[in-house]
């Protein structure tokens, strides 16, 4: 163990950061563009159905032929990984976005409506603040999601930990296969975690704290 | 400013598809008037409500606030000078209550300090303790939410409050304490409100005027007292519904409706003619009024007898001390008086004080009775014909008399009163003939 760390110890702090580095990128990304697309979609019913749709299609494409997709257009290395993991986030954030959106209780709006909020004074107090939870769970389950398939993204020359577990099953070494997957699955389940606490954060309260 | 009213609606109409929902709907409402639109669903009543702050859009037609067309407005500017309240209460639940309140002025853009002490006054109109402004409103209880509705939507000092059946979801306890504060917050701040709701009760306790709706055409549109008295259709009368109509009929009975014709006879004639009326029409007391009909007081059988042969005339010989009642009184206003004095019969004159004809103790226990829920077969059919010239009004009076004054004016002999109060239709002269 205390070997494996003399030995590979550097190599796999600059592999997570690589790996934090491309999920983190991608999954802003998805932020960026998905939760906007997500409010105005609900001011464009008419369409929703169809972008949702299309990016349903996007996510069932499986995600080596994805990347594989991306080296004609981008070539290789961590573009290309970005792109592809963009695009697998987009689908839950902004089905997430749309759904919370939709979701608020249609008195509240008629209320804000009625009292004479403007549209963006309607999504700014009234629909963001009620859809944030479901918004934020959308976004914490894209970033689980980005985080296990940037390990993928090693085959098409991204870097990341996946490197350290590809090498380890071309060498059929058992200690590099685990080496780069146990971190893997610690940086998923503590970005669960992180998010988990934004998600809380960002739910507005009810109800006195005492 | 008679020109134009506060809220005017003219010929406004809305058409989903091929539905018409509001066809041809006119009104002018003044300042500080409360109207409530009355109807079954579907009535167009909250469709015609929500034109009003633009929530739906008219098909044709206009709709004035203060001379101003709400079409040619910003919807947005429009709604923030318009208070407005829905079943549903709609306070924000990521809110406290002070930043619900405060929604509209902060749109307003009103500085802090003015906000807090707003905030303050509001809660307190609410009648809800301070320390509720930091409270979130899933810590209060329906009522008390709906309380924050109502001063949320004065909050910025509108002028105008729409309300959607805002008491709807309440249970009636609550609701009678949430109408008081609405009536009472309408009459001391002057505001205007138009009320939606379903509920006749809500409508005469609220309303100054009700307009009562069916299939978007407005059916009747006056005051509760009018409606109750003088239904349109069969379709207001079933709205209102045949136990508040019995039950209302103290409330907008005139003295005038119940009244039977009177048996009097002018000052002028001798004691003679008086006993020979007496002994004619079967009474024991006669009313007297002078040659244009104005009652002036009355005479019993026992003074005629005690005076018969010294008067000339029944002038000389007449009590003036009469209780009347204006047949313009509405009855539940008078009942009490004339069931306590005791009398049997008391006269009714009209505003110049001629008599028109007695009201009898056993017309108002019938009609008491029938107010009361009492048997279905009432007797009163002829309160149906109006006679009254003016509004109800109080109108009591004793002639020229001072206190104490206690004349009694029997008309009826004892027994008859039970069943048969007045005396025999066939006493349709009224007046004394010198004969």
């Amino acid at each position: 163990m205390i070997s494996f760390f003399n030995q590979y110890g550097g190599q796999l702090m600059q592999e997570l950061g690589e790996h934090i580095y491309i999920s983190a990128v991608s999954l802003a990304l998805g932020v960026i563009v998905a939760v906007p697309l997500g409010i105005l979609l609900t001011r464009a019913k008419k369409i929703a159905g169809f972008v949702i749709g299309l990016t349903s299609v996007l996510q069932t494409i499986p995600a080596m032929a994805l990347l594989a997709m991306m080296i004609p257009i981008f070539g290789i290395g961590t573009t290309p990984a970005i792109v592809a993991l963009f695009i697998y986030s987009l689908m839950p954030i902004l089905r997430n976005t749309y759904i919370g959106m939709n979701g608020v209780d249609p008195n509240l709006l008629d209320a804000a409506k009625g009292m004479g909020m403007s549209n963006w004074q309607s999504i700014r107090w009234v629909e963001l603040p009620q859809a944030a939870g479901v918004i934020m769970s959308g976004i914490r389950l894209s970033g689980t999601y980005v985080i296990a398939w940037t390990a993928l993204a090693s085959y098409i020359g991204a870097g990341g930990l996946g490197d350290m577990i590809f090498n380890g099953l071309n060498l059929y070494r058992g200690d590099l296969i685990l080496g780069g997957s146990i971190p893997a699955i610690i940086l998923a389940l503590v970005v669960d975690w992180l998010l988990g606490l934004v998600e809380k954060k960002v739910t507005p309260a009810t109800t006195q704290e005492v | 400013m008679a020109l134009t009213a506060f809220l005017e609606i003219s010929h406004l109409r809305k058409v989903y598809g091929e539905n018409v929902a509001v066809n041809d709907f006119n009104i002018k409402v003044e300042r500080g008037e409360f109207i409530c639109f009355i109807g079954t669903s579907g009535s167009g009543k909250t469709t015609t409500m929500r034109m009003i702050n633009r929530m739906n859009e008219p098909t044709s037609g206009t709709i004035k606030i203060n001379g101003e067309d709400v079409t040619k407005m910003d919807p947005v500017k429009l709604r923030r000078r318009i208070g407005y309240v829905i079943q549903n209460i709609g306070l924000l639940p990521h809110l406290t209550i002070k930043d619900n309140i405060l929604l509209v002025p902060k749109m307003l853009k009103w500085d802090q300090k003015r906000m807090d002490e707003r905030a303050v006054e509001m809660i307190k109109m609410a009648e809800l303790p301070e320390d509720y402004l930091e409270r979130y409103p899933s810590e209060l209880s329906g009522g008390q939410q709906q309380r924050v509705g109502v001063v949320r939507a004065l909050a910025a000092d509108q002028e105008l409050i729409l309300m959607d059946e805002p008491f709807g979801a309440l249970d009636p306890i609550t609701r009678d304490a949430l109408q008081d504060l609405v009536k009472d917050l309408q009459q001391r701040l002057g505001k205007t409100f138009v009320f939606v709701t379903h509920d006749m009760d809500e409508a005469l306790k609220l309303a100054t005027r009700i307009v009562i709706m069916s299939h978007g055409e407005e059916v009747q549109v006056d005051t509760p007292e009018e409606i109750l008295r003088h239904p349109a259709n069969k379709f207001v009368a079933d709205l209102i519904g045949e136990d508040r109509l019995i039950q209302a009929k103290p409330t907008i009975t005139t003295v005038g409706q119940i009244q039977r014709p009177a048996i009097s006879i002018v000052q002028t004639a001798t004691p003679r003619e008086a006993l020979s009326l007496m002994h004619k029409t079967r009474v024991d007391t006669l009313l007297i009024t002078d040659p244009d009909g104005i009652l002036r007081g009355y005479v019993d059988l026992e003074v005629i007898n005690d005076k018969f042969r010294t008067a000339d005339t029944v002038e000389a010989i007449m009590n003036p001390k009469v209780f009347y009642v204006r047949q313009s009184a509405v009855i539940s206003d008078t009942v009490d008086r004339i069931l306590k004095r005791g009398y049997r019969n008391v006269p009714v004159v009209d505003d110049a004080g001629k008599l028109t004809g007695i009201v009898t103790r056993a017309a108002l226990v019938d009609m008491v009775y029938d107010a009361l829920g009492g048997a279905a077969t009432s007797n009163n059919n002829d309160t149906d014909k109006d006679m009254s010239t003016d509004g109800p009004r109080t109108d009591i009076g004793t002639t020229d008399v001072k206190e104490g004054a206690q004349a009694v004016a029997d008309v009826a002999d004892d027994a008859d009163t039970k069943d048969k109060p007045a005396k025999p239709a066939e006493k349709e002269e009224v007046h004394a003939h010198n004969d």
